[in-house]
């Protein structure tokens, strides 16, 4: 290999700092070459290290009783009984989706999809949280359609069915979207497998696609902030292979059936180097690579660019002596590439081979273990004044107030987006997106048996106050589980914020971080896998602090859920819950007073929990109809989008003695839920939550074709209902 | 009654179609791998499952239309064995020039997944007459190349002879007069773009794509 001197520009150009090289040198003992730096740069990115982050994680509540695998693994594994797990992980891929959408979107899927089916689970289900800049941005349009494109390209050539998620447009996404995706996958609890190697002079086999020269430094991308020149960076954007991926998870299923497989891991972020690392470093063994062995899409690739690749659809297998042959059978029915690349050894080393020269020789443990572990400042976000409902005009006309509300942007119909997923492939999609449902549920396949996913962060009230912030979207998730009838286990994370080393930005990831952690634990609720996106900025401007929470439950018996479809003529309305009108921060404020100030909702967990339990109970004693929470909007929103997902009118009447009357529509108070139930029961329910001190009252009665509150409203829900339907496609086709 | 599924690299609703064919009959269906070279010799009816066979890259169906596989299905087909094909599969059909037309990227460019109502424009056909009088129902469309292109003398005669099958109410995809599904004119191979196949489960879109199961295995 020709040398090549490390300068302090090219120790900068890999996105070290000179403390951080010298730390290398240290370890080293020598000046590493340009392989072992490249190694040592992407191994110390923010996004492989988590090197702001990792004292702050190590916070969460991470275990329980369903818990088999938190956080270190590949993805989290919890167990939903009769030896069934689910494995599942969000991850974001931002910077790449900004930059390219359609192949930024794509191989995001593809590489969540690869988190999960790496650890033995059959993916079957997507999600996807999505933030765009405002819709008058010039850029915002495009990136709706390619990431649309990317993920239903990428999933429903798969076949695994993506079932729900969220969209929200906000000015403060402009120069830099979040694409955050979700996969949950089912494996047998015998049939989990992990990443870490074992034994000493075990194969270490490559399949699936060939490396090529695309995504070389995406981790360190995904690592520093945007600019102007950021369009320049495409060529580190990888290209999708939805088909290979299919061959992918196919084949290791068939291989994962026999007892062929000892440890595995997907290339994902810095590719062959990360995998190879992760798995040498969790087994305590060293490793040993002859890099002309690696299929290679084109000739005369260096060593420096093979690690360094992140092309998709690869794995990194540790295959048992003995089992090459049917590893080789497999694979090779599957029409994928398959080479045995390299051996365990008992020297702690990564040794690489090419062209008979040794271009790499450093110990595995510093790569991973001595990775840097900042403690950065963080100013904590001030506190905001609360906003009183009566400081607050009432709208001169509430027809035209709702019809706004539900033509907004965060609000309208996403028809435009899931007609373009396939939603119903593997056939045990029992609620998906189509309903507006609070939560997706996916049957477990031959069972009675499902799984509740729902994907949430209100980033407008993590900005106003991360604390509080950070609570709501823990319990939002836990009380769309709630609203199915769903036990809520545990959730992922995806925590996408700004430049850490600004002291404002760090306080808003610890306050988000801490405030999720106390709903954590309020709710039993542990976070098992995840992943942390900093550095959303461009020029110097942060996207709001957005912890987008994925969170799964269990429906232990289909034959007891519910979903906001299932008012019928003549049920009533109960609102579960106590409602002050809060307008600070909510949809209300800025879509209609065009303000977005004021204190969040405030969450109490007890309450929160205490208000759920009740309702879940309610929902397994088949004794309510439809369920839906108040969130963005409120009750009146709520109360709408029940009414026309369950196809039937509705007339509100407002208690005495309740709020004003525009805190009681959009006030965005939380604990709250909707119940549909029969008119005889009303009084049962509403004494058994008075005996529990759960506030519950009723508020309405459904029937007929229009939606009337009090003496304010009165439209036809078809007329409500065009105008949900209409934004969105609009906006895309204009 | 034994039936068969071709399992193609890609294929995404192979497992969806075994269900549906191990409901109705009782017995699990044979999964065929598209290099063998010989449908199992004790098979009665064959499905070609939806999916993304070889990524749907050239042309989708083409490259799965060439397979060793479907050398042998030609010839079975040819001699009267009943082979449907459903969405990807339907593309194959036409591919292999069992079916006649094309399916062309859908009119509005995108992808589209919705439950869809359809008309049984034959209820006499070996894939439709266990329906009796019901003329409507409802099955899930998901794909992204389903407009239905032939030109008008084949339009015509399929019109004719009553080999349409089933027809959109209300067009996902630009399809030639609505077209959703059509049968040769022995009417033993047969091929839609929606998805029967997903309509055999109350708790999963409903139950109207038994009858099309009932409908061909009850004339065997």
């Amino acid at each position: 290999m020709q040398a090549v001197e490390i300068t302090p520009e090219i120790v900068a150009e890999h996105g070290l700092t000179p403390d951080e090289y010298q730390i290398i040198l240290d370890r080293l003992g020598r000046a590493p070459n340009l392989n072992e730096l490249g190694i040592f740069s992407v191994m110390w990115s923010e996004h492989c290290s988590y090197k702001s982050s990792r004292r702050h994680l190590g916070k969460f509540l991470t275990t329980g009783d369903k818990v088999i695998q938190g956080p270190g693994e590949n993805a989290g594994v919890i167990d939903i009984g009769d030896g069934d797990t689910i494995i599942f992980k969000m991850e974001s891929h931002n910077h790449p989706s900004f930059i390219e959408p359609y192949q930024g979107a794509a191989t995001g899927v593809g590489g969540i999809m690869r988190d999960v089916f790496t650890m033995g689970a059959r993916p079957i289900a997507l999600m996807n949280a999505l933030r765009f800049g405002s819709p008058d941005h010039p850029k915002t349009k495009s990136l709706v359609d390619g990431v649309v494109a990317g993920i239903g390209g990428y999933g429903n050539c798969v076949g695994v069915p993506t079932v729900g998620g969220e969209t929200n447009f906000h000015p403060g996404y402009n120069g830099n979207i979040l694409v955050n995706a979700m996969c949950v996958g089912h494996a047998r609890a015998d049939k989990v497998f992990y990443s870490a190697a074992k034994g000493v002079g075990n194969p270490i086999f490559y399949v699936g696609s060939k490396t090529g020269k695309d995504g070389i430094h995406g981790a360190t991308m995904a690592s520093a902030e945007f600019d102007d020149q950021s369009e320049e960076k495409r060529p580190t954007v990888q290209v999708g292979d939805p088909f290979k991926e299919k061959l992918l998870i196919e084949a290791c299923m068939e291989l994962m059936a026999t007892d062929a497989i000892i440890a595995i891991q997907d290339m994902g972020a810095a590719g062959l180097t990360s995998s190879s690392v992760e798995m040498a470093d969790k087994g305590g063994v060293g490793i040993e690579l002859d890099l002309d062995l690696v299929p290679q899409r084109e000739p005369n690739m260096t060593p420096y660019e093979m690690m360094l690749s992140e092309s998709q659809e690869r794995m990194l297998m540790v295959i048992q002596p003995g089992k090459e042959q049917l590893a080789f059978d497999v694979f090779e029915k599957w029409e994928l590439d398959v080479a045995k690349i390299g051996v365990t050894t008992d020297t702690g080393r990564m040794v690489l081979s090419h062209k008979g020269e040794i271009v790499c020789d450093i110990p595995v443990a510093p790569l991973a273990d001595d990775a840097p572990n900042y403690d950065r400042p963080h100013e904590p976000t001030p506190k905001r004044p609360q906003i009183m409902t009566a400081d607050i005009a009432e709208p001169s006309d509430y027809n035209a107030t709702l019809l706004k509300m539900v033509g907004c942007p965060d609000l309208a119909s996403r028809r435009w987006i899931w007609e373009q997923y396939d939603r119903t492939v593997m056939a045990d999609t029992v609620d998906n997106s189509q309903s507006g449902g609070d939560a997706a549920i996916v049957r477990i396949h031959g069972t009675q048996k499902a799984v509740a996913i729902t994907t949430d962060v209100t980033p407008r009230y993590c900005y106003a106050d991360p604390y509080e912030g950070g609570k709501q979207c823990v319990a939002e998730t836990w009380r769309n589980l709630t609203c199915v009838g769903a036990d809520p286990i545990a959730i992922t994370d995806c925590l996408n914020f700004g430049n850490p080393e600004r002291p404002d930005i760090m306080g808003q990831f610890v306050g988000c971080i801490e405030g999720m952690n106390e709903a954590c634990r309020a709710f039993d609720y542990p976070v098992v896998s995840g992943n942390v996106s900093l550095y959303n900025e461009t020029n110097g401007v942060a996207i709001p602090p957005t912890p987008a929470v994925g969170g799964v439950g269990l429906i232990p018996d289909l034959n007891y859920f519910a979903t906001l479809s299932g008012a019928k003529d003549g049920d009533t309305l109960i609102l579960i819950g106590k409602t002050d009108g809060w307008l600070g921060s909510s949809l209300y404020l800025r879509e209609i007073e065009n303000r977005e100030d004021g204190a969040p909702p405030p969450v109490d967990l007890q309450v929160e929990k205490q208000n759920g339990d009740f309702v879940r109970r309610l929902i397994r004693d088949r004794r309510v109809n439809a369920v839906h929470d108040c969130s963005d909007g409120g009750m009146l929103i709520a109360a709408t989008e029940m009414a026309m997902s369950s196809r039937t009118g509705l007339m509100l009447t407002k208690p005495e003695g309740s709020c004003l009357t525009n805190g009681w529509y959009f006030g965005e108070d939380q604990a709250r839920y909707l119940l549909a139930v029969d008119a005889n029961s009303v009084n049962p329910i509403l004494s058994t939550a008075k005996s529990m001190g759960v506030p519950a009252i009723e508020i309405g009665t459904f029937g007929g074709s229009q939606l009337k509150a009090d003496n304010h409203i009165d439209l036809d829900l078809s007329k409500i209902r065009a105008t949900y339907e209409a934004w969105l496609p609009t906006y895309m086709e204009s | 009654m034994q039936t068969a599924v071709i399992v193609f690299p890609a294929s995404n609703c192979d497992r969806d179609a075994a269900m549906a064919l191990e409901k109705v009959t009782g017995r699990a269906p044979h999964m065929v791998w598209h290099r063998d070279s010989e449908l199992p010799s004790d098979v009665d009816f064959v499905v070609i499952p939806g999916g993304f066979s070889y990524g749907d890259y050239l042309r989708s169906g083409a490259m799965a239309a060439r397979s060793p596989i479907v050398k042998d299905l030609v010839k079975r087909a040819g001699q009267g064995l009943p082979v449907a094909g459903f969405c990807n599969g339907f593309q194959i059909l036409t591919e292999t020039g069992l079916l006649p037309g094309a399916l062309m990227r859908n009119k509005g460019l995108k992808f589209v997944c919705r439950p869809q109502e359809l008309k049984i424009t034959n209820g006499n056909s070996r894939y439709t007459s266990a329906y009796g009088t019901t003329q409507n129902v409802v099955f899930p469309v998901a794909h992204h190349d389903g407009n239905y292109y032939a030109d008008d003398s084949t339009l015509d005669s399929l019109e004719n002879e009553g080999r349409i099958i089933f027809k959109y109410e209300g067009n996902p995809n630009g399809s030639a007069r609505d077209i959703a599904g059509i049968c040769n004119a022995e009417g033993n191979v047969f091929g839609m773009m929606p998805h029967p196949e997903r309509a055999i489960d109350p708790q999963h879109g409903g139950t109207d794509g038994l009858g099309l199961f009932k409908s061909i295995i009850e004339s065997i």
